[in-house]
């Protein structure tokens, strides 16, 4: 394989391909749409057509389908490709953009960015099959804007340039406030204005920290500020206190994203009201550039901030509390997906322990968390589209006794939540393990508190299934639902197959992730030692 | 390119570095008595306002020529980039006024079409703002501009609220000049020039920054030039004038008139009070913050689209000011890659406001934007992306980021960082996403009302102003690098003394300084 790929120079081109295939696609799709728009004229104050049922629909999702599957088959190529003992960038791709401004655009990957990018293309694949039927208005502008936010998803994990990182933060957001307010449910609008208000404080102030910290590493030569990551890493002059203030900028951003406790409100929100493809998007993937923001960038580049045992403290108490307060709050939802939303933020919780515990274990088993979390996660959404597309409602009690009318999705729902609770044999498993292992060492207190929440992750999600799909079978609407349809269990067997691999063998995405995690681990280790040395100076000299 | 020395004692050299103006000013001349030759019409009106926007090409063109091909000594005029590019962006702003008025007058059936003829007067007064170099000069420049703006915001003489908008601009208008001209004579009481260079070698030899005179003096043109761009708590007359007056003029007035006193504004701040940057900078300050807040603020609570627009401009005012605030020349070219792209902005917005404004009907409100998508989905396309750039967003609201960014760096990259200023920025700018996402949300994500009617065709000089310029917007959001180019090299530049700045660090480090010898340093070479 690895011959075939240096044959035709996947290496040199991969990582801009990946950005740019989504877009010609969205071209294509918008291209196709505005030329009907302009022969279909639309009379005011008339419902629009059903786009599924006159057909017209056919031509976007298809392009958009055969654009994903062209996407993941490339991003594919990366599995092999990627040089798993090197803990240098790799495919990385470097030219100015703006010169006179010191900005450049440089790409690259690592270990955790290869898996997020390969989870990421293999999401929106599922994803925009998922929305084949559901979608049924506008589909044109639907699918478009569902690849342009693939290519700001993929820019984030890819950018090694911290002016666009910051771009592709934003750029993400756009679609996704669309896609939540034209195509959304009922509270669409103030669901999707949350969500973008709430993203945009923390991006805001990320953005004044950039520039903060672009000025205060100048190239030697030009002397023009220097916004490349590692550059910025090796020579950022600051001072503890401006660290201090940068780092809680760029901890606002992420932890928006995350989200952690406090500033978890608009998740509830924009997942429940988003479409079905949108809620699997925004939980499978949006959720983890927030975490990958804090591996990324947060912690490696203030150290002595991140680190600071205040802070840390701090930290490790709101993961602990998101751990057991979105636990307990899923525990009375009676709304499936609302139950689903809350239990994010009780498996982010366990990524934020992993991460800030910082032993090699614990942040390796907080990728694997976001990894799983990614897979079993947008199943579970998968499955309440699913679920919703027959029976529109997405409340528990409507339901009841299921199993024995649709026994494939009974079955597909009974796998994914095991993977879900975390069920040995799952991959579910793997990741909580590792994390409550790997921050036993350092943290003990908040990992016995973390652990005892498992059991409360069983407990809600095993008695919704039950409430769902065992108990009587006594309203009469039930019995008429369909199972799953072929292009259903398209979807969803990849992903059962998945949990189960990654359940039993999970070691080729452990060892991808092994160097990356290392080396962050050692970097800040390695960075906190060298820049407390300051901190004590300044305390010395007044 | 040769650079030719001027010396601006010499009348015929004086002329050949006033060409552009000249030209301006003359052809406005003959157009306008073209203009009045014949009975008003609306193909009068048109082919008036044809030659008119040929008249500005044309100044526009040489004003390019002009660029980097002559240098001055002291003289009452400048002769650097910053003047030619400032002209530039002022040019664009009239061509397209005249455009969206072309189409607007058809509509209103405001058939004089001297109207087109003002706006060219209105701007010689503005490039005479952008090139002075004397206080003198600037005064005249302002008052070239005001007068014929006053006439123009009056146009629509059917309407009440026209003329309602136009006394009040009038007043206030002659009131902040009066402010400005007192704030004049008393800085010439205290330097015995009104020379910006002359003022400023005084300032610093004779140590006169914390004179009395002096300080009123900065404290009344700081007023003047706080009511010429909007600033808060100088703006009560902006949304009344820019609702009340013909849309392609509240264009005008946001925009290019902004534009023009912005240019003013730096260009005395940075070259004839460098030295007293302690004395004004915590006023400057402080009016920055608040008009970024208050202007951001109320204009959450807006329901009629031009008014909304009016608080954005003050809000966007407020963000220009950080560049004068940060007190460098870096500052100023944030703020001249700023106003281009803002005036790009600001056009694309007025231009969808009269393409929305239907036949007799006073405002458009905000609900009439809702499902806009459905019906005219370009149209509403071309305002979101309009939006997103005057909220300073990447990629979908094109070069607005790079417009915001370059005005943070400049605040950052000062002697004395702003901090406060910038966090003060960005903060506010998530408050403007209130009101920017509103319009986009009532566009993309609201049902089309029953009953609406689609909004009707727009003309095509409307269209052509919107489409050149969201696609400029759209372009440089992806490569800004020439224009940036561009606005580095506009900066003031002072060729008699090597540029120097006050290092404001050791004037902040010993409060007493001001009464002492500030120390000068010669500025870091900036970017």
């Amino acid at each position: 394989m690895n011959g075939f790929l240096t044959s035709i120079g996947y290496q040199h081109w991969v990582l801009p391909a990946l950005l740019l295939i989504p877009l010609i696609g969205a071209a294509a799709i918008w291209i196709l749409g505005a030329a009907r728009d302009h022969v279909v004229t639309v009379v005011p104050g008339q419902a629009r057509e059903d786009e599924v049922l006159s057909g017209t629909a056919a031509t976007p999702r298809l392009l958009a389908l055969v654009t994903f599957a062209i996407e993941f088959i490339v991003s594919l190529g990366l599995w092999w490709s990627f040089d798993s003992a090197n803990s240098a960038w790799q495919s990385v791709i470097d030219f100015a953009w703006i010169p006179s401004w010191g900005i450049r655009f440089t790409i690259g990957v690592d270990g955790i960015a290869v898996i997020m990018i390969l989870l990421t293309t293999f999401i929106m694949l599922l994803s925009s099959m998922a929305s084949w039927t559901s979608i049924r208005a506008r589909c044109h502008s639907y699918y478009a804007l569902l690849l342009i936010l693939t290519t700001g998803m993929l820019g984030v994990f890819l950018a090694l340039d911290l002016f666009l990182f910051y771009v592709m933060w934003e750029v993400m957001l756009i679609p996704m406030y669309f896609i939540i307010g034209i195509w959304g449910g009922e509270r669409r609008l103030y669901a999707s204005i949350k969500f973008f208000l709430y993203t945009m404080v923390g991006s805001m102030l990320m953005l004044a920290a950039i520039v903060y910290l672009g000025l205060s590493s100048r190239s030697p030569a030009t002397n023009l500020p220097n916004f490349n990551y590692d550059f910025v890493l090796a020579h950022a002059v600051l001072t503890p206190h401006a660290a201090m203030w940068l780092f809680g900028a760029f901890f606002l951003a992420f932890a928006v994203k995350v989200p952690m406790f406090p500033f978890h409100t608009w998740l509830p929100d924009a997942h429940v009201e988003a479409p079905t493809a949108g809620s699997v998007v925004l939980a499978s993937i949006m959720l983890k550039l927030g975490t990958f923001g804090f591996i990324r960038m947060a912690v490696p580049l203030f150290p002595s901030a991140a680190m600071n045992p205040t802070i840390r403290g701090i930290i490790l108490t709101l993961a602990v509390i998101g751990i057991v307060y979105g636990a307990l709050v899923s525990l009375v939802q009676p709304d499936f997906k609302k139950l689903v939303a809350y239990s994010s933020v009780s498996h982010l919780g366990f990524v934020m322990l992993g991460i800030f515990a910082l032993t090699v274990q614990s942040v390796q088993g907080a990728l694997m968390v976001m990894v799983n979390h990614g897979i079993s996660t947008g199943a579970l959404f998968l499955l309440i589209g699913m679920m919703y597309e027959r029976r529109h409602t997405r409340l528990i009690e409507d339901y009841g006794g299921i199993a024995r009318v649709v026994p494939m999705f009974a079955a597909m729902l009974t796998i994914v939540t095991f993977s879900s609770i975390g069920v040995p044999g799952t991959n579910g498993f793997i990741g909580e393990f590792l994390v409550l292992i790997g921050s036993f060492r350092t943290e003990p207190i908040f990992a016995v508190i973390a652990t005892t929440v498992v059991i409360i992750s069983a407990a809600y999600l095993l008695w919704a299934i039950q409430r769902i799909l065992f108990n009587s079978l006594d309203k009469p609407a039930n019995e008429k639902m369909k199972d799953l349809n072929g292009r259903e269990l398209a979807i969803m067997i990849p992903l059962v197959a998945c949990i189960i691999w990654l359940g039993v063998y999970p070691k080729p995405v452990l060892d991808r992730m092994q160097v990356a995690a290392e080396k962050f681990v050692q970097t800040v280790d390695a960075r906190r030692e060298m820049t407390v040395m300051p901190i004590a100076q300044a305390e010395v000299q007044p | 390119m040769i650079v030719t020395s001027l010396d601006l004692a010499v009348p015929a050299q004086l002329m050949l570095g006033l060409v552009p103006d000249l030209v301006l000013v003359s052809g406005a001349m003959v157009l306008l008595l073209w203009a009045a030759w014949r009975p008003d019409s609306n193909e009068h009106q048109r082919r008036v306002g044809l030659a008119c926007i040929a008249l500005a090409g044309i100044t526009m063109v040489l004003c390019f020529n002009w660029a980097g091909r002559f240098s001055a000594g002291t003289g009452p005029i400048a002769l650097d980039n910053f003047r030619w590019l400032m002209d530039i962006v002022i040019l664009l702003g009239t061509v397209f006024t005249i455009a969206l008025s072309m189409d607007d007058n058809m509509r209103t059936r405001i058939t004089a079409a001297e109207s087109h003829v003002l706006v060219l007067l209105a701007s010689s007064g503005m490039m005479l703002m952008a090139g002075a170099r004397d206080l003198i000069i600037v005064f005249l420049g302002i008052e070239l501009m005001s007068i014929a703006v006053y006439a123009l915001a009056g146009m629509n003489r059917r309407s009440e609220r026209s003329a309602e908008g136009a006394l009040k601009y009038f007043l206030l208008g002659a009131f902040s000049t009066a402010f400005l001209l007192y704030g004049i004579a008393l800085i010439y009481g205290a330097t015995g020039s009104t020379n910006f260079t002359i003022i400023a070698g005084r300032l610093s030899v004779f140590n006169l920054s914390s004179s009395p005179l002096v300080i009123s003096g900065i404290a009344l043109m700081l007023i003047g030039f706080g009511f010429k761009v909007a600033a808060v708590p100088f703006h009560m007359w902006a949304p009344d004038v820019y609702d009340g007056a013909p849309t392609a003029i509240t264009a005008y007035m946001a925009a290019t008139v902004k534009a023009a006193a912005f240019a003013a504004f730096v260009r005395i701040w940075l070259e004839a009070f460098p030295y007293a940057w302690p004395t004004w900078h915590p006023a400057l300050s402080g009016i920055a913050i608040a008009t970024m807040i208050f202007g951001n603020a109320i204009g959450l609570a807006q329901k009629n689209l031009k008014r909304l627009l009016a608080y954005s401009s003050i809000g966007h005012a407020g963000y220009l000011m950080v560049g004068i605030a940060s007190g460098t020349f870096q500052g100023s070219s944030a703020m001249l890659f700023y106003l281009f792209i803002y005036t790009l902005a600001t056009f694309a917005a007025f231009a969808v406001v009269v393409a929305l404004t239907r036949d007799g009907q006073e405002s458009v409100m905000l609900e009439d934007l809702a499902g806009l998508w459905s019906v005219r989905p370009w149209l509403a396309f071309a305002m979101g992306v309009t939006m997103l750039s005057l909220l300073g967003f990447p990629v979908f609201g094109g070069a607005g980021f790079f417009a915001k960014w370059y005005i943070l760096q400049a605040g950052l990259q000062a002697p004395v960082p702003q901090t406060l200023l910038v966090v003060t920025l960005v903060l506010t700018t998530v408050v403007s996403a209130g009101y920017y996402l509103y319009v986009v949300m009532l566009m993309f994500m609201r049902p089309r009302p029953e009953g609406a009617l689609p909004p009707e065709r727009s003309g095509g000089l409307t269209q052509m102003v919107l489409g050149l310029s969201v696609g400029l917007i759209l372009l440089l959001g992806v490569m800004p690098e020439s224009v940036i180019r561009f606005a580095r090299a506009g900066r003031p530049h002072m060729e008699i003394q090597p540029i120097t700045t006050v290092d404001p660090t050791a004037a902040l480090a010993r409060p007493d300084s001001a009464r002492r010898i500030v120390a000068v340093t010669p500025a870091q070479p900036t970017r």
